[in-house]
């Protein structure tokens, strides 16, 4: 199983730079895991203003139950709110903080 | 954030002189206001065409009071004939049963029982998960008789149990078909609850639910069960465990005859809502919210795969707690097309507290007649397919394919809190089974202009089917071309008559779902000359069937390959609605590639390639397409992933089916790593998989002649309609598809 290599900063910056879109093969490694983070807590974003707002919310998985809002998390950006995501995500498989 | 008002319609497309009617429901909103407009364009992408809609005078224009319509969800049979079960005083309820959720709470199995009144009888599920039988007398008096051992989920049991008046005992039984080492099957009880019979209620015999009470002229579900039934059973005495038995072999032999009020055989009638007493008592009744038929017994041997062969092994019906046929709201308006109002994609606009609400619908031109030379056929059985689908929410892992976060929309935060308006083709039931039917006879939230979809595109930004058909529209408009509408279920309906009215047919950018009456029109349309623009991909996919008398439903069974959300049990391929072997045309013989040079290769949904031209561009035979166009490169730009060669794309394969002189005019290019072959492509596992490996994960753009002079222009990309609105629609793939229609406008053979 692949774990993520915490010193593969280049990717971090991969990432960052394109964070939807092509990747090297070993950013695509990494994106496969984190993109497969889990029920419950897995991050969504909620559409405020078509194109131009967005904020983080956190799904259940339960049918039904509404998207937990995450409060004073909102993006202008898809940009912004994948880097917002991928630094959570990173954390919770490195224990590494990014900037 | 969530939605607050939305609607639906009786029909789906319309003609001048007729009516649709429309149902409205509102959260919290006392007022709204409705118009019926028509839709030219509505996309609210930054380089897209914005919103453009044209109100129709008329007397529908005016306020209206809000109000929240209730949905009663869950499928179940009702006899309606309650005489016979009222006058039990003995009894035995019986069936084979195949539980899915059995520890979802209490379940009505069968029986004649009243919430409201807690009164009466019926075999159940209990809050433990085992059989049991409950008996009520009104108010706190309910008596529930259990076997205490829990049910196997998926295994199928015999159930029953047995009330007798005179001495008050109950018995209840309960044997699994299949008997495990290690884990007990069989369980039976009996307990004297006398001096307490069951009470009478006007609630009527129900299979797979009890009676939650009276809603628009008709019984509620209550308590519903998850799960298959097969065989059930009512006799009019306490029957001893081998009479139960006895009850289940065909026939039923002669000396249980007068014990029998009713023998209910459900593998008659599967194509249609009504079920069979076998018994000489007919006590029929009637489905309500289309639970699955041609489902296998607890007797298939696995010997016969379809259901009109050997019926006697498909007697069961699947039921679940969330299906839905028709969400019955009442009419809040109605609209009467006016004669001479244009074809075209018109809505029921709401709009209340700054939310508007767009209801959509077809005016089709005069039903004897055409008033275009071109028609766009809108593919609603497409639409249908995806109705109120939910993966934004409920999928865990999709994001992994995707390559973006899910962008869920005020449409996607009320679907998601309102579960009894049902799911997709794409999705399975609460108790994980496939939903095999969709109907348009609901709010369907999804399928509104404007709206873009969580998973396709960066943050869900891409229109996806009906909002991205709106683009083919908006570009009709300013292109100055006149167009027909007309829809699916209208060709389903009428066949090649309705199509050989046009010189030229406009698919959508996703035409994926086709009844075999469809198809045939289309060839039909093909063999005569008649031209086709497929300005989409991954079309001409998966074989659906409408139902014969019920409007508005189509079923699809995912069968043997493709792209699978859910696969169909083995067994269960062939639709209950035609009889038909479902799954994909290329596995029923018929490759879309035959059909229109292409077939489905490849899909991705995290941003769009472009074309490159192909040295067949500069065949003579193709120089129409390309007039005017200097460019090598085709569609690097566009509202739907950035580029015109994306999400699913289609592959000219001579191998199967694309005609030898098909052109391939220009192919995909800048896929991602996230674009891989579909299933059916690939036959053993490798890790050559995707677009950055094979060259089979491509799109191509092709021109093909058909008989008498007919042809087949196919973009092959869903996202080519997001790009020609570009550039206030000057760009390419705008001129490329101008060229061809003008072209295919022309009554020069080809």
């Amino acid at each position: 199983m692949y774990a993520i290599d915490p010193s593969r900063t280049d990717l971090v910056e991969e990432f960052r730079k394109t964070p939807v879109g092509h990747h090297s093969p070993e950013l695509q490694k990494v994106m496969n895991l984190l993109r497969a983070e889990r029920f419950p807590g897995k991050h969504v974003l909620i559409c405020t203003k078509p194109f131009k707002e967005w904020r983080l919310a956190r799904l259940s998985g339960v049918r039904g139950e509404a998207p937990e809002v995450v409060e004073g998390a909102v993006y202008t950006t898809v940009e912004e709110a994948e880097w917002a995501v991928f630094k959570i995500r990173w954390k919770a498989h490195t224990g590494e903080d990014l900037d | 954030m969530k939605k607050r008002i939305v609607g639906y319609a009786d029909q789906i497309s319309v003609a001048p002189g007729e009516t649709i009617e429309f149902k409205v429901t509102a959260d919290g909103i006392d007022l709204y206001r409705a118009d019926i407009a028509r839709l030219i364009s509505c996309d609210h992408h930054p380089g897209g065409s914005g919103t453009r809609e044209e109100v129709i005078e008329n007397p529908v224009s005016g306020a209206y009071d809000g109000r929240w319509q209730d949905t009663y969800a869950g499928s179940y049979a009702v006899i309606d004939d309650a005489a016979p079960f009222d006058a039990l005083e003995s009894f035995t309820l019986q069936a084979m049963i195949w539980p899915t959720m059995p520890d979802r709470g209490r379940q009505v199995i069968l029986g004649k029982w009243s919430e409201a009144d807690e009164t009466g009888y019926a075999l159940v599920i209990d809050n433990g998960g085992a059989l049991a039988l409950m008996i009520g007398d009104g108010p706190g008096s309910a008596r529930v008789v259990s076997t205490g051992l829990a049910l196997s989920e998926r295994i199928w049991c015999f159930a029953g149990a047995s009330f007798d008046a005179a001495s008050g005992m109950v018995q209840v039984y309960q044997k699994a078909m299949i008997e495990y080492a290690l884990s007990e099957g069989t369980a039976e009880v009996e307990e004297v609850v006398a001096p307490d019979p069951p009470g009478k209620t006007a609630a009527p015999l129900m299979i797979a639910a009890s009676c939650g009470g009276q809603a628009r002229g008709g019984v509620i579900g209550a308590r519903h069960y998850d799960g298959k039934i097969d065989s059930p059973r009512v006799a009019n005495r306490a029957l001893g465990l081998d009479e139960m038995s006895g009850l289940m072999r065909r026939p039923i032999p002669d000396e249980l005859q007068p014990a029998i009020v009713a023998a209910w055989d459900l593998a008659r009638g599967v194509r249609s809502t009504r079920i069979e007493d076998a018994s000489v008592n007919n006590l029929h009744g009637r489905l309500v919210n289309l639970p699955a038929r041609a489902m296998k017994g607890y007797n298939w041997t696995g010997a016969e795969m379809n259901w009109r062969h050997a019926p006697e092994q498909y007697g069961a019906i699947h039921f679940h707690h969330d299906d839905l046929y028709d969400a019955g709201w009442e009419t809040d308006f109605s609209f009467t097309v006016p004669d001479g109002l244009a074809s075209g994609v018109y809505c029921a606009r709401l709009e209340a507290s700054g939310e508007v609400d767009r209801i959509p619908f077809v005016v089709r031109p005069p039903r004897d007649k055409a008033t275009n030379d071109v028609a766009c056929l809108v593919p609603t059985a497409s639409y249908m397919a995806y109705a109120n689908e939910h993966v934004g929410v409920d999928s865990e892992m999709s994001e992994v394919l995707m390559g973006h976060l899910s962008g869920l929309k005020p449409e996607d935060l009320m679907l998601n809190e309102h579960r009894e308006w049902g799911y997709s083709l794409y999705e399975v039931h609460a108790d994980g089974s496939g939903v095999c039917y969709s109907s348009r006879l609901r709010p369907v939230l999804n399928w509104r202009p404007g709206y873009t979809i969580p998973w396709v595109g960066a943050a869900g930004t891409a229109a996806w089917q009906w909002p991205a058909d709106i683009h083919i529209v908006a570009w009709l408009d300013a292109m100055g071309h006149g167009c027909d509408f007309i829809t699916d279920e209208d060709l389903h309906a009428e066949g090649l008559g309705l199509l050989e009215r046009y010189r030229c047919v406009l698919t959508g950018s996703h035409p994926e779902y086709y009844s075999t009456r469809m198809w045939d029109a289309l060839d039909g349309y093909l063999g005569q000359g008649g031209r086709l623009m497929y300005l989409g991909g991954n079309g001409f996919y998966w074989r659906i069937a409408y139902h014969d008398t019920l409007p508005g439903v189509l079923e699809l069974r995912r069968a043997e390959d493709g792209i699978r959300d859910w696969v169909a049990e083995p067994g269960e391929y062939y639709h209950s609605f035609s009889g038909e072997y479902g799954g994909l045309w290329r596995r029923l013989g018929r490759p879309p590639q035959g059909l229109v040079g292409v077939g489905m290769a490849t899909q991705g949904f995290d941003i769009s390639g472009y074309f490159r031209r192909t040295p067949g561009s500069n065949d003579p035979r193709a120089a129409f397409v390309f007039e005017g166009v200097t460019d090598e490169i085709i569609g690097d730009f566009g509202t739907v992933g950035g580029g015109a060669a994306g999400l699913e794309l289609d592959r000219c394969d001579h191998s199967l089916g694309s005609p030898p002189h098909t052109l391939v005019l220009a192919t995909s290019e800048n896929l991602t790593h996230l674009y891989f072959l579909c299933p059916e492509e690939v036959n053993s596992v490798g890790p050559i998989d995707s677009a950055r490996e094979t060259n089979l994960a491509r799109g191509d753009i092709t021109f093909v002649e058909t008989a008498d002079g007919g042809a087949v222009f196919s973009a092959s990309s869903i996202s080519w309609a997001g790009s020609l609105s570009w550039n206030g629609f000057d760009n390419n793939v705008s001129k490329i598809t101008d060229n061809v229609l003008r072209r295919f406008l022309d009554p020069a053979p080809f």
